[in-house]
């Protein structure tokens, strides 16, 4: 008995040990960059190594982010994205899953075949393409908030979420000759907040961190979301994009520093609503494994 | 008590009337809302998924987006013998191979061995702490993550300090191809490690207790009852996540490639998917570039059929 609590402390100590490096390995890169954000320019191009403590302090580098005309536009525009997107997306998975959750609909189960069906059928990048160029929303901002309008995937969740509310609250409110619609607004959605929470989340990241369809569809600068913006400047390294509008006669020392300042502007708002909102990212992910 | 009465007339006149257009119209007035709500979200789908698949028609064209799909000349499988035939065929399929089995055998299992490891930490308060801060990365951004990680790559960036220190000498880590699957399959299980293994730790939880109580009496070790009780416990999960996983053994997110890789390193980096998107959209190319997109998906449906064809036979576990 005294040889198994011996293992099974050895065991604990490495255990906790492992666990503790993986949060440092977890959490470095973003410790380096928010560190590295705040530093002395000079001071932080001479260094070598991992940070561990701000190297001086100069806030210097968000002026200078947030003084970049081009970066401020696109703040704007993923915030517009981000906003009507959800709102879009929001209003019409909840209709899509208000009509799958109808059990005795008659075409329930044609609509869900048919959309079911796109998880695993699609024209693929170019034909995809072209569609949106023959829809006209080529160059337009909307490319961005309607094509990507509706997640079949989010719709499933919120259909599994409904069909598992208590069916009597519905069918008592039926009976005493409430319509759809209020039976919608007034029975099923108070009841769903966690769903619509979750998805409102879901979605949002998304549109946020959103690049790959404004990269192709976009041609217009003006109308650049913040992670295309934030793409030419780390990964371009694109020092004129970086520090446009900006007088410098240093442009090369804060190079990185306002490489780091704008990855933190940008990082921010997710870092910032996330450790509120954890338990609700992980229920949707329970909530879909349900379904598979 | 009249709305209940209609729903059993409703139900017999399902029995006595096989007119469907009678029942439909039917339905139609009893689920007004439903259906004209309905209508919109039809729309999309019809519109941005439905629509796009009669594009893959340009695959079998000498398409010009002047004349459309309906004007342009027909070419039978010329594109997909020209892609076989092409140079490019064995490397780009080589590399989506060998990523995703790269992603197969070291993505895969990381999330796993975690919560098992995770599901040994009795102390609430640091589970949590650990969870947090290991979702955390899933949330950050595709364009932030390949920023952080070209920055550590740069000759003068973090990883090379490291190399450095250790007695190495400075390499731009981004320009070298036998590199880039070790960097892109490691950033990969940083950002989906803690987030993949959610799955795994809601099933650990409902593991019966009393299993292990039972176990404990008879003597069993730790080990002993991880691999008896907690392994088992979770292999269902465990292999319907490998036969989604195989369904897409060539299907690979390109957006993270497109960020990373380079000319220098398209010998290892350059996959289906990326080269679909430079020859499409860089070379114009529309029709020779759907041509490959659709072999892809044709491979991939085939090997998701074929991955739960397999495991029917063998654990009778099967996604339909």
């Amino acid at each position: 008995m005294n040889r198994k609590l011996k293992t099974d402390y050895i065991f604990d100590t490495i255990n906790y040990l492992f666990m503790f490096i993986l949060i440092l390995v977890t959490l470095y890169p973003l410790l380096h960059v928010f560190l590295g954000s705040i530093s002395d320019p000079y001071r932080l191009q001479k260094h070598r190594g991992i940070l561990l403590y701000p190297l001086g302090f100069d806030l210097e580098s968000y002026a200078r982010v947030f003084a970049n005309k081009s970066i401020v536009t696109g703040f704007r525009n993923s915030v517009f994205i981000t906003i009507t997107g959800v709102l879009l997306s929001m209003i019409m998975t909840i209709l899509a899953a208000f009509f799958l959750s109808r059990r005795d609909i008659l075409l329930k189960k044609h609509v869900m075949w048919f959309i079911v069906l796109t998880m695993y059928f699609s024209g693929g990048l170019i034909p995809s393409y072209m569609n949106i160029k023959e829809l006209g929303l080529y160059n337009s901002i909307w490319v961005l908030i309607i094509p990507g309008a509706l997640s079949t995937w989010n719709v499933i969740l919120m259909r599994t979420y409904f069909l598992g509310l208590p069916n009597e609250l519905e069918e008592a409110a039926t009976i005493d000759g409430a319509s759809e619609y209020y039976t919608l607004t007034r029975i099923i959605i108070p009841l769903s907040k966690p769903i619509i929470a979750v998805l409102v989340l879901y979605y949002g990241v998304d549109k946020w961190n959103e690049w790959f369809a404004a990269s192709i569809y976009l041609r217009d600068r003006k109308m650049y979301p913040i992670q295309l913006i934030l793409r030419e400047i780390l990964i371009n390294n694109d020092p004129e994009k970086m520090m446009e509008d900006v007088m410098l006669t240093d442009k090369s020392a804060y190079r990185e520093t306002i490489k780091y300042a704008t990855t933190m502007a940008v990082t921010l708002p997710i870092l910032f609503v996330y450790p509120f909102l954890q338990k609700y990212f992980v229920k949707g992910v329970l909530l879909g494994s349900l379904k598979g | 008590m009249k709305q209940e009465a209609a729903v059993i007339v409703n139900k017999k006149s399902l029995n006595m009337n096989p007119g469907y257009i009678k029942l439909f119209v039917k339905d139609l007035g009893k689920h007004k809302f439903a259906y004209i709500t309905i209508i919109p979200i039809i729309a999309y789908y019809l519109i941005f998924h439905y629509k796009p698949l009669y594009g893959i028609l340009m695959a079998f064209q000498e398409f010009n987006p002047a004349d459309g799909v309906w004007g342009s000349k027909w070419v039978g499988f010329e594109h997909f013998i020209s892609f076989f035939n092409s140079p490019y065929f064995f490397r780009v399929v080589r590399n989506t191979f060998l990523l995703n089995l790269y992603q197969l055998i070291f993505e895969f299992p990381a999330p796993i061995i975690f919560a098992l490891f995770l599901n040994e930490i009795k102390a609430m308060r640091y589970k949590r702490i650990i969870q947090t801060t290991t979702y955390l990365p899933h949330f950050v951004s595709t364009v932030v993550i390949c920023g952080i990680i070209v920055d550590f790559c740069m000759s003068d960036g973090l990883f090379n300090d490291i190399i450095e220190f250790l007695g190495g000498t400075r390499v731009p880590l981004l320009q070298k191809a036998n590199l880039f699957p070790v960097i892109y399959v490691g950033s990969n299980i940083w950002k989906n490690l803690g987030w993949s293994s959610i799955i795994y730790l809601s099933q650990l939880s409902s593991i019966d207790p009393q299993l292990y109580e039972a176990a404990t009496i008879d003597g069993a070790g730790r080990f002993r009852k991880m691999w008896s009780i907690t392994i088992p416990g979770i292999l269902p999960t465990i292999i319907i996540l490998l036969i989604l996983r195989i369904g897409r053994m060539l299907s690979i997110g390109f957006e993270k490639i497109i960020l990373l890789y380079n000319p220098l390193t398209y010998e290892t980096a350059d996959v289906i998917s990326t080269f679909v998107y430079r020859k499409g959209l860089m070379d114009f190319a529309w029709s020779y570039s759907t041509a490959v997109g659709q072999f892809n998906s044709v491979v991939n449906l085939l090997l998701l059929v074929l991955a739960n064809k397999i495991s029917k036979k063998v654990n009778e576990i099967s996604l339909w």
